[in-house]
């Protein structure tokens, strides 16, 4: 039986087989699945902006892409995943509202998905597949079974990647 | 100085609770003069939540809601947010156009421009009201409007508010014509240092 686990908004989960990773509604946020088929421990986060370095104080390392990345990959470990075996995908990073004068804010859902690649990039872990961008939002489960991740949208259906 | 806003006192959450009554008052009045109709308001309330729990606290985060976004410029910055349930945007609409019976989910063209219309006339209010209130000079940009799930849609106050701190900060308010209940969510999103100006002008932080 699989434990269905819901991880929220700036916040990360890992977990053992058999269970399943969810967050809902990823609008400008990007959901970072990363699975270790080996040991099929699988990890979750839903983070909100691309760097901690604009925080004053970093109190949740969940929200950041750059410190929640390195956090999940640790604690996936510490459940004794093979970190070399690590494999990620992604999906969000869309643009909800559209603006002319797109400003910083606005476009913050694509910085949120490079900050992910450059942080998967220095850990090593390759991107195997993303749906990311666009101006949709989207619900994600990450299955342990194969790493597999489904994606829900309100008007393109259902996917797998 | 870094605003956080599970830390702020009761005579500030007063005085925005304030802001949000006499803004979303504003907002629905232009409503009301707008299809005709006497509309009653309910006093806002002012909510502060953790994004953990921005999840929990929609009844249905994958539910498509209606956002109308707007930017602010001039004396502050940021942007506004008006949030609807599909439901209360078909009642307002069909007000709108004098009582049409539809129930659709959907919206063609001319419903979504009203619809447009109607969050940049409530939006316009509220911000008008928050002028007056402030002596600062706010200028509004031409409003978007976004039909999606309702956590994606908030994921853009949230992220905002991610900057400052750890929950995000929003007026709930209701409204009803006749037996019509409506609930519509006001999201004010000034930048960093815009949420500083405002509280300054209104003299509750030195």
């Amino acid at each position: 039986m699989h434990e269905n686990i819901k991880v929220g908004m700036a916040d990360y989960k890992a977990t053992s087989h058999p269970s399943i990773l969810i967050t809902l509604g990823l609008g400008s946020c990007v959901g970072i699945a990363l699975f270790d088929p080996s040991t099929k421990i699988i990890g979750l986060a839903h983070i909100m902006l691309p760097t901690s370095k604009i925080a004053k104080d970093v109190i949740n390392d969940a929200k950041f892409a750059d410190t929640a990345i390195i956090k999940l990959v640790e604690d996936m470990v510490r459940l004794g995943a093979n970190r070399k075996f690590i494999k990620a995908k992604l999906a969000g990073g869309a643009q909800m509202f559209n603006f002319t004068d797109s400003s910083d804010s606005i476009r913050i859902g694509l910085r949120n998905v490079e900050a992910s690649k450059e942080m998967l990039a220095k850990l090593n872990i390759p991107i195997i597949s993303e749906d990311v961008g666009g101006n949709h939002g989207r619900t994600i489960e990450l299955y342990s079974d194969d790493g597999k991740l489904m994606i829900k949208t309100v008007g393109f259906g259902v996917s797998y990647i | 100085m870094t605003i956080n806003f599970s830390e702020l006192n009761n005579i500030q959450l007063d005085v925005l609770r304030e802001i949000g009554n006499i803004g979303a008052g504003n907002a629905v009045s232009a409503l009301a003069k707008m299809i005709n109709r006497k509309i009653d308001m309910a006093v806002p309330k002012v909510k502060i939540l953790e994004f953990k729990k921005i999840s929990d606290m929609l009844n249905a985060p994958e539910d498509p809601v209606i956002g109308i976004l707007l930017g602010m410029t001039g004396d502050i910055t940021g942007n506004i947010l008006f949030m609807l349930d599909k439901k209360s945007a078909r009642l307002l609409v069909n007000m709108l156009f004098g009582f049409k019976e539809s129930t659709s989910e959907d919206f063609d063209e001319i419903e979504m421009s009203a619809i447009k219309e109607l969050g940049n006339i409530m939006t316009g209010s509220y911000v008008g009201a928050l002028s007056m209130l402030t002596n600062l000079k706010i200028l509004c940009s031409v409003p978007d409007v976004a039909i999606d799930m309702a956590g994606a849609i908030l994921s853009v106050p949230a992220i905002e508010f991610g900057k400052l701190g750890e929950s995000v900060l929003y007026i709930e308010s209701e409204f009803n014509e006749g037996d019509n209940k409506v609930i519509g969510d006001f999201f004010l999103i000034p930048d960093i240092g815009s949420y500083e100006t405002l509280l300054k002008t209104l003299g509750v932080i030195i």
